[in-house]
């Protein structure tokens, strides 16, 4: 590592933040960029599970939060885009690599959503492992990132509110409802524990070193594990991993391994909804082609 | 083109870069900052400036070491010392 490279390191593990215009070493610019590229995938991804129920919500205001819901998401795609181009990667080139399966997106938008408790359970839960994430990189070192993460973090606050609400509701209802919020979660469970990555030290991720990310993967987890399981149980609703407890002596969740080879498949294109929810997103960018050339053309 | 957002919080308070925006015109501008930073009325002001007018400067170089307009150039203590015991006025720990 050359003079400057370690200065650089230096600078951002003692808390030092970078502009678009100052000097990056190649390979810190080549990690965010690819790492924030994933995000804008993700969350242009993300609102195809629930797109699928803006035509089937149960009222019209469960219909209006929905659709708002997928305006947020499809706007922090752009606005974190916006920060790819800053980075040296244009908006078209991604997409381009997105919609032919070069590029990756987060394993829990590669899952169907079968019925309106998974919606709730998305809403809710997948919000909210996603929000702890995105609240560590408000300290991330390059601090474009960093800015608009606070609007991204306010407004995914509103949507884990509107999570919980759905799930609320349901569990008020009838065994049925009741039922459907117990079988998402059995569902989602898995691809939730998977959420956060392999349990990599945080001294050796190297997305730690350079201090894009401020926690390890095992932290956010515990994070999640510790916000959400009692809030989880105290609804009645059975957690499907009979190892789970909190340990007490040492203040952590234990549970099963999470299948790994099974968040490897999924995130490489082998989902059970990869295929088509790539060939969405492609069907869309051909319709809206014109859209564009007329924008550009204004 | 690119857009730089600023958004003002409340009346009164400084206004803070919240991200940029890419658009074909001011037009298109306009609409794409209100929707991305004023949907909900977290502001009560935008600033959108087009990228190339900002004027970016970053050296701050102080070659002749002009300690004369900073407070770092003022160190008193030792001055005012002498002078309280000149006037007879120091306490009467430091006579």
């Amino acid at each position: 590592m050359e003079q400057r490279e370690r200065e650089f390191l230096e600078y951002v593990q003692g808390g030092g933040q970078v502009e678009a215009t100052d000097w990056m070493p190649d390979e810190y610019r080549a990690r965010l960029r690819k790492f924030v590229e994933m995000h804008g995938n993700s969350e242009l991804m993300g609102v195809l599970p629930e797109r699928e129920w803006i035509l089937r919500a149960p009222t019209l205001q469960r219909k209006l939060a929905l659709t708002a819901k997928v305006q947020d998401e499809v706007g922090h795609a752009q606005l974190i885009y916006r920060v790819v181009e800053d980075l040296g990667k244009s908006r078209e080139e991604c997409l381009d690599e997105l919609i032919s399966g070069k590029s990756k997106f987060h394993n829990v938008f590669h899952y169907p959503t079968k019925t309106w408790g998974d919606v709730g359970v998305i809403a809710w839960l997948v919000d909210a492992a996603a929000i702890i994430s995105q609240k560590a990189l408000l300290k991330c070192s390059y601090a474009p990132y960093a800015r608009i993460m606070k609007k991204i973090c306010w407004e995914e606050s509103f949507h884990i509110l509107h999570g919980r609400d759905v799930v609320l509701t349901l569990m008020n209802g009838t065994d049925d409802q009741r039922g459907l919020v117990q079988e998402a979660l059995d569902r989602w469970w898995g691809p939730l524990m998977q959420f956060h990555g392999n349990p990599i030290p945080a001294d050796e991720d190297p997305m730690v070193v350079w201090r894009i990310k401020s926690q390890g993967n095992d932290e956010a987890r515990q994070q999640f594990l510790d916000g959400y399981v009692p809030q989880i149980w105290e609804l009645g609703l059975t957690v499907p991993d009979p190892e789970l407890r909190k340990d007490e002596e040492s203040g952590r969740w234990l549970y099963t391994e999470p299948d790994w080879d099974e968040l490897r498949a999924v995130v490489t294109g082998h989902g059970p909804k990869s295929e088509d929810r790539l060939d969405l997103r492609r069907k869309a960018r051909e319709n809206s082609a014109w859209v564009r050339s007329v924008l550009l053309a204004a | 083109m690119i857009f730089e957002v600023f958004r003002q919080e409340r009346k009164g308070q400084a206004f803070q870069h919240a991200g940029s925006i890419e658009a074909a015109d001011e037009r298109f501008a306009e609409a794409y900052a209100r929707e991305q930073y004023g949907r909900r009325g977290e502001s009560v002001a935008l600033w959108v400036v087009e990228r190339g007018s900002i004027m970016r400067i970053e050296e701050f170089v102080d070659e002749l070491n002009r300690n004369y307009h900073r407070v770092d150039g003022y160190p008193l203590k030792e001055k005012l010392k002498e002078a309280r015991e000149r006037a007879g006025t120091a306490a009467p720990r430091d006579r």
